[in-house]
């Protein structure tokens, strides 16, 4: 892995600038009728970006650039191109979305400014997360992605999304701060054998040299990132922000939230995990993700039942699938970081594209309640439909991408953790009759409504789940060879 | 007993008295008071890391210091000041625990953090490191202060005041962190402070105070 | 037990019974000073005791013998207390037999009859004093241990003499365990000495008082002894406040010289001592009573503050 000349770095540059000179550019076009618009051909040409970069990695390998500050390779690259994927396509469906709220009165042309810039920004500081190579660069971004996005949750200035918000911010703050001791711990670590300025911050640099990195320091450090970044993720019992930020911030902030924020979270976690297993001779960080990720996923099935609002139901469900895929990297091997590569990148692309639905379905109904949500079928058949393949894609039904993964990951654990299964199976199960029962109804019930004269933009809900439902079936073979190599360095 | 450099008698005593600015925020009720002690603490933080810089002869302390001072005792405050002026919230405020309750907490904490500082400390070869576990007594003595308050300004106070505390362990245990991570969390905490103080306005205009005990409503399963 | 060694106890402790009224008078003269009044006379203190001592007792009928011994126990207690004080010189025969543990045993007995008296008569004042200085002493003495075992952690031994010794000797440096310590020490001091901000000694207002409410009954000499007990009390405090702090000047051995040495310092210490509590009384307020707790909560904390510092910092 070497440094790479300026010419073959040009992509990191614009992954990274693209986003910048949007939000830039969207807060000083301000709130005119081409703004949304604008935010989705940036989000596109950042989409671009990422994709030529993913062709260079493919192409050229891992590559270290800027001095080694930004690292690309397999397991972050697939993140990066899923990111300005979903990153654009949530975009596009935020443009109709966010022009009806306006004309419902709920937000104000300031306020959408607002919106697209930090909409832009929050983009950015995803990505930097992503392709930094420093440790101390990613808590940084994660700290900026947290601030971003607290206005977003709160854009509507409701008492509840004003609480949302508050508690989002205070609770991922306090978090973050843990994650920073962590980092700081980390750094102390790594300072004594790579001596001071010598990069010890760099995670290549760390990862060359993790055998010697002090243990008890290290599992120290691990502990901290693991709650800190972990209340990013949601793990329970550190969840408490999540479902209120879900529900109560505007539709699209939810999608990338739940797609995109707790991915690169997650994968903040699985890179200090990486430092971590070479240090310490036992399984302490496996066991750590393991126990938080099966008690996510329990608690978090159980309640999916209790349920009433319908984003938070879905907000339920990220922490679930977050525990899962926590769980199957605890496990690790190579096939359970495949599975868990796997059910990210699905999961990402399924939830996303049933929170777009949802839009569409509390906008066209007016409320968020459950019980108020009827007969989605007769009111627009591509928003019923849409909600109904993406329930029972999230709910793991054959041929989905999803059911691919906690299939995978479900025979691992049989193997390996045999004392797991019943927890997952029972979790799966509960996840399977809450969701289904609530969603069924709300898609195929009797409704008084009459059917909407307007057009739903669902071409990217049908988008996402045609790439799950490939996903599930067949997996390019460069995909997958990516997800080997990333799993062979996650372990 | 054989008594230490000066450096090191002048950065424990800068420790101690962090610690003790911890517990005096935790006890403060009246909110300008706090502010003071805030910005007390952002001081004893920059001097000690410039005794640190001074005693190890590392240029780059000295421009962490410079931005301890100019952020922590110079601008936050000032901003947290002017924006309790106009929010007129001067109030004295009863916390969610009594203050000698309170307290005790705080001591059992400092005890803890003292002992999970302990064989860290001892693996460092910083002239700092026994200053550790008061850095860590006061992470945990500021979110112990965010526990026990119900307003949001106090909270705040009590997260950048806990962001203070990770500062001094990152210059007790390592010398401080690479310049470039320092100046983005200084950033970080500036641009977090904008944001909250935008967002104090909102939850005024919405609830007419800034008691936090409005911002209960969204329980479980509702 | 030298012949020399018993001379030094001997004259500590009549250095404390001579100088206790004059330390009093002083504090009174500086607290005149300091808030523009004329002062009374320096000697007053010795006067005030003459005086009694030539009154015929008066003792209530209802009294029991606690009562009257009460006077003399207390006095008693509180020289024995300035014989195991290092005022002058530490190397006292007495010490060896009581730390600074019993030291505080010492005053709490004190304390104990004191507050009985004040009930066996049963007047209202009487009880209401001695169940304020019960709730006192009850938090002011954890503080005080607390102090005191901080001390006794940097020298390693809970003996008093040991602990100034340890303290005289070693170099100067900014020890924050001690400052702390310094500064719980003096609320301690203030709040067991029936001092502003818990107690107004200068008052017999029934609302407030505390030390006095517990002596009203008394009269003549054994007002004279309680009286001469309590500046005793304020002298041993001072004393020990001045030993563990600024312990410079203090006689290691028992030598004429030194201990001629030691008492010009020591005199002028308390000098300084009692012109800053006069000046720390002038400038706080009577607290409430039930604010009393708070102060004295301050004051444990910083004990204990002083002594997890000294632990980790080991300064």
């Amino acid at each position: 892995m070497n440094e790479q000349g300026a010419g073959r770095v040009i992509e990191v540059a614009f992954v990274l600038a693209l986003p910048v000179a949007g939000a830039l550019l969207l807060a000083l076009v301000g709130h005119r009728a081409v703004a949304p618009t604008i935010n989705a051909i940036v989000s596109f040409c950042t989409l671009a970006a990422a994709a030529a970069l993913t062709v260079r990695v493919v192409e050229g390998g891992p590559l270290l650039a800027f001095h080694e500050n930004f690292l690309v390779d397999p397991f972050n690259v697939f993140l990066v191109a899923l990111t300005a994927f979903v990153g654009f396509t949530t975009s596009v469906f935020s443009r109709p979305y966010m022009r009806i709220e306006e004309q419902h009165g709920r937000l104000t042309p300031a306020r959408l400014r607002l919106y697209h810039s930090m909409y832009q920004l929050f983009c950015f500081t995803m990505l930097l997360a992503l392709t930094t190579n420093n440790v101390g660069i990613l808590w940084v971004a994660m700290e900026a992605a947290t601030l971003t996005t607290v206005l977003l949750v709160s854009l509507y200035r409701t008492p509840a999304s004003l609480e949302a918000a508050w508690k989002y911010f205070i609770l991922c703050g306090v978090g973050i701060a843990q994650a920073l001791f962590g980092t700081i711990l980390l750094y102390f670590a790594a300072e004594k054998v790579l001596g001071p300025g010598g990069g010890a911050l760099l995670w290549t640099k760390l990862n060359a040299v993790r055998g010697q990195l002090e243990p008890t320091v290290l599992a120290l450090a691990f502990v901290f990132l693991l709650v800190g970044y972990g209340t990013k993720v949601g793990f329970v019992p550190l969840h408490n922000w999540l479902p209120d930020a879900h529900a109560e911030g505007p539709t699209p902030v939810s999608a990338v939230l739940s797609g995109l924020l707790l991915n690169v979270a997650l994968y903040a976690v699985v890179r200090c995990k990486v430092l971590v297993d070479g240090a310490l001779p036992g399984a302490f960080a496996k066991n750590l993700m393991m126990g938080f990720g099966l008690l996510s996923v329990v608690v978090a099935a159980f309640l999916l039942a209790r349920q009433r609002d319908i984003k938070r139901l879905f907000a339920y469900s990220s922490i679930e699938h977050m525990g899962i895929v926590t769980f199957a990297f605890g496990v690790g091997g190579p096939i359970a970081s495949f599975a868990g590569l796997l059910h990210m990148t699905v999961h990402s692309l399924t939830k996303s594209a049933i929170f777009f639905a949802v839009g569409h379905a509390t906008q066209k109904t007016g409320t968020q309640i459950i019980d108020d949500i009827r007969g989605l079928v007769t009111i627009s058949p591509m928003i019923g439909w849409g909600l109904m393949l993406g329930t029972l894609a999230i709910l793991g039904m054959p041929p989905f991408g999803v059911f691919a993964s906690e299939f995978l990951i479900l025979t691992t654990a049989m193997r390996e953790q045999p004392w797991a299964t019943p927890f997952l199976l029972t979790a799966l199960g509960v996840a399977f009759a809450a969701v289904f029962s609530k969603v069924q109804p709300m898609v195929f019930g009797e409704t008084t409504a009459s059917r909407l004269p307007l057009r739903p933009a669902m071409l990217p809900v049908f988008t996402h789940l045609a790439l799950v439902l490939m996903l599930g079936l067949w997996i390019p073979p460069y995909l997958a060879d990516w997800y080997r190599q990333a799993a062979r360095l996650i372990g | 007993m054989q008594a230490l450099p000066l450096s090191s008698q002048l950065i424990n005593l800068f420790a101690s008295v962090l610690l003790l600015l911890a517990f005096a925020m935790l006890a403060q009720r009246r909110v300008v008071s706090l502010i003071g002690l805030f910005a007390t603490q952002g001081l004893v933080l920059s001097l000690s890391t410039a005794v640190v810089a001074w005693s190890t002869s590392q240029p780059h302390l000295y421009e962490s210091a410079g931005l301890t001072l100019l952020l922590k005792v110079i601008v936050l405050p000032w901003l947290l000041y002017r924006l309790v002026r106009k929010l007129d919230v001067r109030w004295e405020f009863e916390g969610l625990i009594n203050i000698p309750t309170t307290m005790l907490i705080g001591i059992v904490l400092v005890v803890f953090s003292f002992n999970l500082a302990l064989p860290i400390s001892q693996l460092a070869s910083t002239v700092t490191r026994s200053t550790l576990g008061i850095a860590m007594a006061s992470v945990m003595l500021s979110f112990l202060m965010m526990i026990t308050r119900r307003k949001a300004i106090p909270q705040v106070i009590g997260f950048l005041a806990m962001e203070n505390g990770l500062f001094f362990a990152a210059t007790s245990a390592t010398y401080g962190m690479p310049m470039v991570v320092e100046l983005g969390i200084a950033l970080d905490v500036l641009v977090g402070m904008l944001i909250l103080g935008v967002f104090f306005f909102q939850i005024r205009e919405q609830f007419d105070s800034l008691d936090l005990k409005h911002l209960e409503k969204l329980k479980e399963g509702e | 037990m030298t012949i020399t060694g018993l001379f030094s106890q001997l004259l500590q402790v009549v250095v404390a019974l001579a100088l206790a009224p004059l330390l009093i008078g002083w504090v009174n003269q500086c607290r005149a000073w300091l808030s523009n009044r004329r002062a009374p006379p320096i000697t007053l203190p010795y006067r005030t005791i003459r005086k009694l001592f030539t009154k015929d007792a008066v003792v209530a009928d209802n009294a029991s013998p606690i009562f009257r011994i009460t006077p003399y126990v207390v006095f008693g207690a509180m020289c024995c207390a300035a014989a195991i004080v290092p005022s002058l010189a530490t190397t006292l025969p007495f010490a060896s037999a009581a730390d600074a543990i019993a030291l505080v045993g010492l005053f709490a007995l004190a304390r104990v009859f004191i507050a009985l008296a004040a009930m066996d008569i049963g007047t209202s004042f009487g009880s209401l004093g001695a169940r304020r200085e019960m709730f006192i002493g009850f938090l002011a003495e954890p503080a005080l241990l607390m102090v005191l075992f901080t001390a006794s952690l940097i020298s390693g031994s809970t003996s008093l003499a040991t602990i100034v010794d340890t303290l005289a000797h070693r170099e100067l440096g900014i020890y924050p365990s001690l400052a702390f310590a310094g500064v719980a020490f003096t609320m301690v001091s203030l709040a067991e000495n029936a001092r502003i901000p818990i107690d107004n000694p200068a008052t017999h207002l029934e609302l407030t008082m505390i030390h006095e409410a517990m002596v009203l009954e008394y009269s003549a000499r054994h007002l004279a002894l309680l009286e001469w007990a309590s500046w005793l009390k304020l002298f041993n405090y001072s004393c020990i406040g001045l030993a563990l702090f600024v312990p410079f000047g203090i006689a290691s051995g028992t030598g004429w010289t030194e201990l001629l040495a030691a008492a010009p310092a020591l005199i002028g210490k308390l000098a300084i001592g009692g012109a800053l509590l006069a000046l720390i009384e002038t400038l706080s307020a009577k607290l409430r009573v039930f604010r009393a707790p708070e102060f004295l909560g301050t004051a444990f904390m910083l004990a204990v503050l002083a002594m997890l510092v000294n632990l980790l910092l080991g300064s």
